[in-house]
């Protein structure tokens, strides 16, 4: 392919001779191979950018159905012959009602409900709730706890539809697809289509899946990746508070300070080859040392911080240590030269000017721990966490907790297929972050890069 | 040696700032500097004159231990500043650097403000106590950078926006800033146009009546310009030293003369 290739042996050698108008046989054979190859450049190209589109769409396509989730809005009359029997608004003994004691509430509700809008339909009140999710019990639950004194009223609920009925105004569920499938009937559909019809079901905007905890296996329509997000935020704060300082102060130290010898060059070496050790690895190391020999708490925040520092502490050496190169001798020159101390001229002066190269590698190492998934597996971040935000967060780093691409995969993993949509809805949050992430980066590089 | 001679009969030992003894300076297996001997003079400019690789730039960072930064650069011999030896294991290179001030080939001002590019140096030595004087001592070393007129209304504009020729005498204010007793200048119009090489040549003139400047430099006409004493260096031996006159008119030594001439260099 090159221009380097010799004339075939025996071949006359050309001569500069004649006009400049014509082109010469070897001419349009030099420009014909650029051509082709400017052409194999482009296809490749379009190929790359084929690829993104696809990947694009297809995540969009598939996840953006997560944020969305079938609601339906039910009066409830919290009778108190059966939320409290003794009438005394003792908390002690409203808690004594299990879940299973809220479900005549739930049915009543249901039967009310049609009644109400004049809907004729065969289903007995146990079929009647259940188009409504098995979450529905514990929220109603968790308000009578919080408000006893609205025993014995009529309130107002908002309520998820289970996981088939939201499937269903999805399309994801079909009448031909619920052939065998005990959780829902061709009536229970029958219904749910009038209450659509008749407004007091409709499919809405859900944020609880950007703030929730996740839920069991039964109900997907509960699920949230909101206590993940916590997670990867706990472990992300660890990485920054350990990976950061380490990192910036042997890079400083490798550059500016230390002496070239053999046992530098082999930290230097061996700093490169830690950058392109599988993640996996760290989490075999995670869970030997961590967990197995410190003893430190399984699905932590605090050792999948630990771990995470272990890989981003190259990343970080790597790009700190270029940007501390890219500052030019002159600046440290001039201010030795004005007799600043070798540490005051990279204090003063070095490190102010690679502090945005810095940064950008700090960001991007974050963004890549961010998406680590395999070793977070090894050491048990996949904890399952059914309690909301506020509780999780007072649980702080040594608590179980998951992760978010530990949470997708998980979910993924799962058989509901309301699980997988919301694999692919956690895959745009995920994307999102590392995005915005990303561009930070960029706009830094970009915003703060000084050329010499 | 045939130049020992000539610096006995010159050199008046009252006057002599620094005193170089057989320098030696190897940079690994390669011997830069060969027993170098130097008086230089105090309230003088003297230049130093070569080819290119001769050792007159290594010899200068020698003169304030900037050769120190570089591992493999190893310093033999005595070099004396007011009597006391720079390379004394007490010596801190620190302290004799705000001693021996430099100025760079290329103009390096810090990327900040004019202002903090002065102040930089008086800040880290402690040289004033208050806003006010660290004000007066940034006027007054711009003035002798004689940059003052030309940035007085825009000190909070960054150092780097200025001119070449502005930026290099934006480094000499900085250099003088710390109040140094030597100035040593690495070539320091060779980036510069013929307009502002004539206002930096000014200025080292005027320096001359408060420090003692040593100056690197390829112009031959450069050096018959500014300075009063002028050595030859080649191949990392100092060849002649003596008056700039005499130097360039009347060379005892056959190479500074073919060098001179244009015939070797």
């Amino acid at each position: 392919m090159t221009d380097l290739s010799q004339s075939p042996a025996g071949a006359e050698p050309r001569k500069h001779g004649g006009s400049l108008l014509q082109q010469t046989s070897h001419t349009k054979k030099r420009n014909a191979a650029e051509t082709r190859f400017k052409a194999y450049g482009i296809a490749a190209i379009a190929a790359g950018l084929l690829m993104l589109v696809i990947l694009v769409t297809t995540i969009v396509g598939k996840g953006t159905g997560a944020f969305q989730q079938t609601f339906v809005t039910l009066n409830v009359e919290l009778l108190e012959a059966k939320l409290d029997k003794k009438g005394n608004r003792d908390l002690a003994d409203i808690k004594k009602v299990t879940t299973f004691g809220y479900a005549p509430i739930i049915k009543g509700a249901m039967e009310a409900a049609v009644a109400d809008l004049g809907i004729e339909t065969s289903l007995k009140p146990k079929q009647l709730a259940g188009i409504l999710s098995k979450d529905v019990a514990a929220q109603l639950r968790d308000y009578v706890i919080a408000n006893p004194d609205q025993i014995g009223q009529t309130v107002e609920f908002r309520f998820l539809a289970s996981g088939r009925v939201d499937g269903y105004l999805k399309g994801r569920v079909t009448r031909d697809s619920i052939a065998n499938d005990k959780n829902i009937s061709p009536e229970q559909l029958d219904l749910v289509d009038a209450l659509a019809a008749a407004g007091v079901l409709e499919k809405t905007f859900n944020l609880d899946f950007i703030t929730g905890a996740d839920a069991s296996d039964a109900r997907p329509e509960a699920a949230g990746i909101g206590v993940a997000m916590l997670g990867s935020l706990f472990m992300m704060l660890v990485v920054l508070a350990l990976a950061l300082p380490i990192g910036v102060a042997a890079s400083i130290y490798l550059e500016e300070f230390a002496p070239q010898n053999w046992l530098t060059d082999m930290i230097e070496v061996n700093i490169s080859n830690l950058a392109a050790v599988p993640s996996i690895v760290f989490g075999i190391l995670g869970l030997a040392v961590f967990i197995n020999y410190m003893h430190l708490p399984t699905s932590a925040p605090l050792v999948g911080g630990l771990v995470l520092t272990l890989m981003t502490l190259p990343t970080i050496i790597i790009s700190t240590r270029a940007s501390l190169k890219s500052v030019p001798p002159s600046i440290r020159d001039a201010a030795l030269g004005v007799g600043a101390s070798k540490m005051q001229a990279v204090f003063h002066h070095v490190l102010p000017l690679a502090a945005p190269g810095i940064l950008t590698g700090t960001i991007i190492g974050l963004a890549q721990a961010l998406g680590e998934t395999a070793p977070l597996l090894l050491i048990g971040m996949v904890g399952f966490i059914a309690s909301n935000a506020p509780e999780t967060l007072a649980d702080g780093l040594l608590a179980p907790n998951s992760a978010m691409p530990a949470q997708i995969y998980e979910w993924a993993k799962r058989a509901d297929p309301a699980f997988y949509e919301r694999a692919w809805g956690g895959i745009i949050i995920l994307l999102i972050f590392l995005v915005t992430m990303n561009t930070f980066a960029v706009i830094l590089r970009r915003r703060f890069e000084r050329r010499w | 040696m045939n130049d020992m001679t000539l610096m006995d009969n010159t050199v008046d030992t009252q006057n002599i700032k620094i005193a170089a003894k057989d320098v030696n300076v190897h940079y690994g297996d390669s011997h830069a500097i060969k027993d170098v001997n130097v008086e230089i003079e105090d309230k003088t400019v003297t230049a130093f004159i070569g080819p290119s690789g001769c050792g007159k730039s290594t010899f200068l960072r020698c003169l304030n231990r900037m050769n120190d930064t570089i591992d493999i650069c190893r310093v033999k011999g005595d070099i004396l500043l007011d009597g006391e030896d720079i390379y004394d294991r007490r010596v801190d290179p620190v302290q004799l650097r705000a001693k021996v001030g430099m100025v760079f080939q290329k103009p390096n001002p810090f990327p900040k403000s004019i202002y903090d590019n002065v102040a930089y140096g008086p800040r880290i030595h402690g040289l004033a106590r208050n806003k006010a004087e660290l004000d007066e001592i940034v006027e007054k070393s711009l003035r002798r950078g004689a940059i003052w007129d030309e940035v007085k209304d825009r000190l909070d504009a960054p150092g780097t926006g200025l001119s070449g020729g502005q930026q290099q005498r934006l480094c000499i204010a900085r250099a003088v800033a710390t109040e140094p007793e030597v100035l040593l200048m690495d070539e320091p119009c060779s980036a510069l146009d013929p307009i502002a090489t004539a206002q930096v040549e000014e200025l080292i003139d005027e320096l001359r009546s408060r420090y003692s400047v040593v100056i690197v430099t390829h112009s031959m006409q450069q050096a018959a310009r500014v300075s009063q004493k002028t050595a030859f260096f080649h191949l990392g031996n100092l060849v002649e030293f003596g008056p700039t006159g005499q130097i360039f008119t009347n060379p005892e030594d056959a190479r500074t003369e073919s060098y001179i001439t244009g015939r070797i260099g």
